[in-house]
């Protein structure tokens, strides 16, 4: 079975590098020609899916990329086991779906080729990261979403705001990165190997001593922080928002983005090793979800309300991780990928309308767009965790897991977080759909079929796939790393508590924007410190700011000051010593034969002299040669 | 015979360039790239023709050229002077495309060009140390010429600058290597012959540090850098391209193949003190690169940062530290390379290498912007490209050594990332500017140029295995004298 799984990355890579060699030529069978790479990986993916179901195991293959004098050899494999192979349907799903989509929302932009091969090539990285078993291959492929991550959000690289958020989503995300290359460096140096069930049979088995365990738990979080932008690393995602719509969908909510929560996961036996990085892992978690749920209610940018919500899922799901329940986060990844898409693609679908971000110049969308409407309510159903739909189950495991783990302050921060999302997300809705038109005219009409086929698609999965649950539960616990799991921890009022948040939430949302009972705007006023302080998302951009222009860029311009100044302004002093010690000696070069002539046979005096006076028996020589001669002189006369 | 033909090549192009009538001004490039496309099928030639599994020095060459003082024409290459000479016939290829439209005196431009590049030949292969010493020189000395005449802005103080600079370094050198001559078996200059002498260990405590402040210099080891920003903003593209890909590798590899193989005991000695100016070297070299305006000062700056790197791995002495360290001299003279040919194409269009001047580039040239993304892409270490591999194998090295200092290290690749991609911000993306409406995109011989190099970065980062399977074969022999070393 493992044998042609190599074929699921690499498709999408061929059609990425076939797209962009055809160059304009390939202008219209661009996006065909990727979509029909990711359909058939997606074929693939899913007959690995069901032989896996029908015969359960782990399964690994490695090829030498290069070996090194010191006993070192890095690998690239291939880990397949039902977490990878989940992930490997989810990212597939989502792409292809998501590549549909951009057949319609793309078609006319100039650069069609680039988009459809940057699209391409990011499933191919992704496909790669999930499948990796091993530390380098997976920090590469790793590197690799963040690199076609940085091409896809300054895609539109004229747009100066675009540019920005490009360098800003690398940077910050590079910044986790080096948390995870140090790491991997640690677990090199104490286990000189890369191979993930290697390092982590040997951290179960204790090699990690000391506080190392929670070192190297910590260090690689700080990767999976930066990606899944958790606090403080948060900052880069709602930026990305610059990026195309579809590229928000897929890169920024349902695939990249997890990637974090799935390297958690991946590793689970190298956190699980340290209850304290649980533990920070768990409260970091909770507290992304709470912030940036507050900040999502005020924001006014449909997109950035969503990427917002996102962040604060993914909080959600690291808490479940850091409560040891992996299922529970897997679980919310999964159905978070398709409702979370779903919810972009919708957006994109208002955007493309209406051509604005801002939901204060939308209002009554609903009777022109009705699919897009009723699609995005099942989005925001399930992601208020409303029962039937799909967020309410996994809302609810990881709820239950907290619980089971005994944290009822994070308990609480859940149940909070799941009141503001409904609020959030029925304000949005609310908003954008129903109402009176804004004054601004605009012809908004429904969007061409290839947009709303994928928008159908993923309302009925966001439906129906928490009916999954405990088949779910089933199959991701034969995952390599996966903890021992027994019966699913229940607890009867907890639901009940969530469901109640959600309904207030809701409630509120709709007293407030449908019935008008309660003005926004009165809100506002009353709470004006409260309101000022989330609408600037609690100034965390304004203190990174402050930090590198006055921290880094002041040492930068400082050290290259004293580069230009000190360091070479010395040599040029040595320079000019040297110069100014010519000029001196330079004045004896005066040109008269008289003057070197006495010069030298002064000299000649001088050194004669002091060899003489240093060596007394040169004189004894010279008189053996010169007395005997003048001896015979003396006889002769 | 190889390599001795490797070695006439490029001086008989010269020669036949400078009988080429003076008035067919573009007969002289024709003439240098058929001289520089033979001595790259020359060093194919010797990639094949050399036997992994033998290792060692091969394709060895020695006659008789003072018997009176011990001196000898021998040449061989073993597996880092091989993938040394393949950088240098690459890059000086390219640098010959590069360098297509030179219009003053483009005949002696060209024959200096392959005198520098015979010297860095002879001194990658040089089995000899009176040999060694007189490429080294070789290579050197025609780059005052080159920058003098050919150069922009303060030409004559950048290559006087340099020229000084290096030649002090020589002087270390020079002293190096007759204390090693002296103390040697007597009258032999032959490598093989010296390094069958054990020298005391107070004898390597005070040549070791002599010997690597000379190459240091070249290498651009921090606090003696400052030549090296200058030269490479004063000097044409070719020349910076020679320079900062293959010069500077010169004073790396003069350190590895003197310092460390034949004074393993004063290395040990000193590495420990030198590592910390090697974190310099890399933090504050990104450091210094983020502040300058000036692509080229940009540029230049990154190299420090990155020869740092081949430092670090060499000051670790493990073997998988000092296979980065070789790598990283191949990796980052080809990524350097393609830099400097960008910077002087830029250059060449937009009259200016203000980084603040520039913006919007991309659109009218998404060929050049495609290289300069993948430049800095390889320069930042992302996976794919030869960078990373080098650098993850030092960091691995290193970090078994010293890991906390290790740890500095790392963190350059942050600023790294910060500084390259606010230069591709500020040169290809944001709005179009209104003078650079009418620039074009890279021609076919540019285009050639570019691509070679891009896809060799790729390439190596792909598949490094072999190039690190001949890399190796240096390494073991080495790490095997260190013996003690983890």
């Amino acid at each position: 079975m493992i044998a042609h799984v190599w074929l699921i990355p690499a498709l999408p890579l061929l059609a990425a590098i076939l797209v962009s060699a055809g160059g304009r030529r390939s202008a219209r069978l661009a996006g065909s020609i990727t979509a029909g790479a990711v359909f058939f990986s997606l074929i693939m993916a899913l007959n690995v899916l069901t032989g896996l179901i029908s015969a359960p195991g782990v399964e690994q293959v490695s090829m030498v990329w290069l070996r090194s004098a010191g006993n070192l050899s890095m690998e690239l494999g291939m880990l397949v086991d039902p977490l990878s192979v989940i992930m490997l349907v989810i990212v597939c799903f989502i792409s292809l779906m998501v590549q549909i989509y951009s057949l319609g929302y793309m078609a006319g932009d100039q650069g069609i080729v680039r988009y459809f091969s940057f699209m391409s090539f990011f499933t191919f990285s992704m496909l790669g990261l999930v499948l990796a078993n091993n530390l380098i291959t997976l920090y590469m492929f790793w590197e690799l979403v963040g690199l076609s991550s940085y091409l896809l959000i300054g895609f539109w690289y004229h747009k100066p705001e675009a540019a920005d958020a490009a360098k800003k989503a690398f940077i910050v995300t590079r910044f986790g990165d080096l948390g995870l290359l140090i790491g991997i460096l640690v677990l090199a140096y104490f286990l000189n190997t890369f191979n993930i069930l290697e390092v982590g049979e040997a951290v179960k088995g204790g090699q990690l001593t000391g506080h190392w365990s929670t070192m190297v738990a910590l260090l690689i979080f700080a990767g999976a922080a930066g990606k899944s932008a958790q606090f403080p690393l948060h900052v880069w995602l709602p930026d990305a928002m610059e990026g195309p719509t579809p590229v928000s969908a897929l890169i920024h909510a349902a695939t990249m983005v997890a990637a974090g929560v799935f390297l958690v996961a991946r590793l689970f036996p190298v956190f699980a090793a340290s209850e304290t990085a649980l533990m920070i892992i768990a409260y970091l978690g909770g507290f992304t979800a709470l912030l940036a749920a507050t900040i999502a209610c005020v924001q006014n940018d449909i997109k950035r309300i969503l990427a917002y919500s996102t962040v604060s899922q993914l909080g959600y799901m690291m808490m479940a991780l850091g409560c040891r329940d992996y299922i529970a986060g897997m679980f919310h990844l999964t159905t978070h990928a398709v409702f979370k898409a779903l919810l972009f693609l919708a957006a994109g679908s208002v955007i493309h309308a209406v051509h604005t971000n801002d939901i204060r110049q939308m209002g009554g969308l609903g009777p022109a767009l009705k699919i897009t409407a009723a699609t995005m309510l099942v989005a925001a159903l399930a992601l208020g965790g409303i029962p039937p739909f799909s967020g309410f189950f996994s809302k609810d495991a990881i709820l239950m897991g907290i619980w089971a783990a005994g944290r009822m302050d994070l308990l609480m921060v859940g149940i909070v977080t799941a009141g503001l999302t409904t609020f959030y997300i029925f304000r949005l809705w609310l908003v954008v759909f129903t109402g009176r038109p804004a004054e601004k005219k605009y012809q908004a009409h429904e969007s061409p079929w290839v947009m709303i086929l994928p928008l159908l698609v993923l309302a009925l999965l966001a439906l129906s796939l928490g009916w999954l649950g405990e088949n779910f539960r089933h199959f991701l616990s034969a995952s390599w790393g996966a903890p021992s799991v027994g019966e699913a921890p229940h607890h009867r009022l907890i639901p009940m508590f969530a469901l109640l948040a959600s309904l207030a939430g809701f409630g509120w949302a709709y007293l407030v924007y449908f019935q008008k009972t309660i003005s926004a705007a009165l809100l506002a006023r009353k709470f004006a410190a409260t309101y000022k302080l989330l609408k600037h998302k609690y100034y965390i951009d304004e203190i990174y700011i402050f930090l590198v222009r006055q921290g880094m860029f002041m040492l930068s311009r400082g050290l290259a000051w004293f580069d230009r100044y000190v360091v070479d302004g010395m040599v040029n002093r040595i320079g000019e010593f040297c110069r100014l010690a010519g000029k001196g000696t330079r004045r004896l070069q005066v040109g008269r034969l008289q003057a070197y002539l006495l010069a030298f046979f002064l000299g000649l005096v001088v050194i004669m002299v002091s060899v003489l006076m240093t060596h007394p028996e040169i004189l004894e020589i010279i008189r053996s040669y010169v007395c005997p001669a003048t001896g015979r002189v003396v006889a002769m006369l | 015979m190889l390599l001795s033909f490797l070695l006439t090549v490029p001086v008989i192009t010269a020669l036949v360039i400078m009988f080429l009538p003076r008035e067919r001004t573009t007969w002289p490039r024709w003439v240098a790239l058929t001289g520089t496309i033979m001595t790259l099928i020359i060093s194919c030639r010797i990639l094949l023709g050399y036997d992994l599994g033998a290792a060692g020095f091969q394709l060895g060459e020695a006659r008789e050229l003072l018997p009176a003082l011990g001196i000898k024409y021998a040449v061989a290459v073993d597996g880092m002077g091989l993938v040394m000479v393949i950088l240098t016939a690459v890059i000086i290829f390219c640098g010959v495309l590069a360098s297509w439209d030179v219009r003053e005196r483009p005949q002696e431009f060209f024959a200096f060009l392959l005198v520098l590049v015979t010297g860095v030949f002879g001194v990658f292969m040089a089995r000899d140390l009176f040999l060694f010493f007189l490429f080294y020189e070789l290579a050197v000395l025609p780059m005052y010429l080159l920058i003098g005449i050919w150069g922009t802005g303060a030409k004559e103080y950048s290559a006087m600058k340099l020229t000084i600079y290096l030649m002090a370094g020589s002087a270390l050198m020079l002293v190096g290597i007759l204390a090693l001559y002296f103390s040697g078996p007597g009258q032999s200059f032959l490598l093989d012959d010296i390094a069958r002498q054990s020298f005391s260990r107070n004898f390597q405590a005070v040549v070791f540090p002599v010997l690597f402040l000379g190459f240091g210099i070249l290498a651009g080891f921090w606090p003696f850098h400052t030549w090296s920003p200058d030269g490479h903003a004063s000097a044409p593209t070719a020349v910076s391209m020679l320079h900062a890909g293959v010069l500077m590798k010169l004073g790396a590899f003069g350190i590895i193949r003197l310092g460390l193989e034949l004074l393993p005991a004063g290395a040990q000695m000193w590495a420990p003190y030198l590592v910390i100016f090697t974190l310099v070297n890399i933090v504050y070299g990104a450091l210094v690169a983020m502040a300058q305006t000036d692509l080229k000062y940009v540029v230049a700056y990154s190299s420090v940062s990155h020869m740092g790197i081949v430092l670090l791995g060499i000051c670790a002495l493990h073997p998988v530290a000092l296979n980065g360290a070789v790598l990283q001299m191949f990796s980052h003279g080809i990524m350097t390379g393609l830099f400097f040919a960008l910077v002087g194409m830029i250059y060449g269009r937009t009259q200016t290498r203000d980084i603040r001047e520039m913006g919007g580039l991309g659109r009218r040239m998404p060929y050049l912007a495609l290289a300069f993304i993948v430049a800095g892409l390889v320069s930042l270490g992302l996976p794919g490209f030869s960078g990373f591999v080098a650098e993850i194998l030092v960091f691995i090295g290193a970090f078994k050594v010293y890991p906390w200092l290790t740890i500095i290290a790392v963190t350059g690749i942050l600023f790294t990332a910060i500084y390259i991609l606010r230069v591709v911000q500020k040169i290809f993306f944001g709005p179009e500017k209104d003078k650079f409406k009418n620039l074009k995109d890279a021609n076919p011989m540019e285009k050639a140029c570019l691509a070679i190099l891009m896809l060799i970065l790729l390439g190596v980062g792909v598949y490094p295995g072999m190039l690190v399977d001949i890399i190796n074969t240096s390494v073991k022999s080495m790490a095997a004298v260190w013996g003690g070393t983890p």
